[in-house]
């Protein structure tokens, strides 16, 4: 089973990154941007059968490490 | 004569200022000692553990993130929970900050860049072990080379750091208005605990030791720690 795990800046928390890549869009001739987020993404291959355990389990790996939740939240897709 | 103060100076795989610390503590006439992250508790008889600053684990995920989950880190938590005194220089700021030993986090710098200068700091609270040997207002001049030095903090946190004196140092010119080099809240660059055994900042005292060096004002900030 695998997870893929999207972690991006909290709204309300400044994306300095997305804004860069934002200004260097525009500045390209990408006039219809109107915003850019700069996230990442995780993927974590478990041996898992259950979907709904494996969630809570990628839950607890994100709220334990791989997200800081003070800045960041995160959105976690199941694949079978 | 009192007993000579013992310092511990964690290291984990990244790790880069450890040795510039103990240089800076044995300076100050400490016994010292590098924690390997490995060990799983704090040696009996440490009065003060610094955090050193470099790029633990190499930055990997988020500035801090992975050396929290390393074993002398629980050991670190139980040491602070007991009263014990904690110093997270850079670095050590950010695992602080990721362990939750203290509030907030650290974001990239807002104008994207490492930064590696000396600034001007103002010292905003004094009350504490750390900067008792400073007077509020004063400006002390330290190096800084950070990439995620950037403080955040929500509204609430930051009231609380106010009501209880936590922020201990701010980002200013040498005249000690505010002049913020990466984006952080209110251009913060240190703060403490609410207990006031636990310190982080951005700037390196450890690096301002020696006038020949261009700023000896760390001396007067490490000092603090001695003799308490």
């Amino acid at each position: 089973m695998k997870a893929i795990i999207n972690v991006f800046l909290k709204n309300g928390v400044l994306d300095s990154q997305g804004k860069a890549v934002q200004h260097a869009l525009s500045g390209h001739g990408f006039e219809t941007v109107r915003d850019v987020r700069v996230g990442k993404q995780i993927i974590v291959e478990m041996d898992e059968s259950d979907v709904a355990v494996a969630k809570e389990k990628v839950a607890h790996m994100c709220e334990e490490l791989l997200a800081n939740t003070v800045i960041e939240e995160y959105e976690i897709e199941i694949q079978k | 004569m009192s007993a000579k103060m013992k310092v511990g100076i964690l290291q984990f795989p990244g790790t880069n200022c450890e040795y510039d610390t103990q240089h800076a503590f044995n300076d100050l006439g400490c016994e010292t000692a590098i924690l390997w992250h490995k060990e799983d508790s704090i040696p009996e008889g440490i009065d003060l553990v610094v955090v050193a600053g470099g790029f633990s684990y190499g930055d990997y995920l988020r500035s801090g993130a992975i050396a929290k989950m390393s074993p002398i880190m629980k050991a670190l938590k139980k040491y602070a929970k007991a009263g014990g005194k904690v110093l997270g220089i850079c670095n050590g700021f950010q695992v602080l900050t990721e362990t939750g030993l203290l509030p907030g986090a650290l974001k990239r710098n807002e104008g994207l860049h490492f930064i590696s200068r000396h600034h001007h700091l103002k010292v905003v609270s004094n009350d504490n072990d750390f900067l008792r040997h400073c007077t509020q207002g004063d400006v002390v001049n330290i190096p800084i080379a950070h990439h995620d030095g950037n403080y955040f903090i929500d509204e609430q946190g930051l009231k609380q750091l106010h009501a209880n004196n936590q922020i201990l140092l701010q980002y200013t010119n040498e005249k000690g208005e505010i002049e913020n080099p990466n984006g952080s809240v209110e251009s913060i660059a240190g703060i403490c605990n609410e207990a006031k055994n636990v310190f982080g900042l951005m700037p390196h005292p450890e690096r301002a030791m020696e006038s020949l060096l261009g700023s000896c004002d760390g001396r007067r900030m490490l000092e603090g720690f001695l003799n308490r």
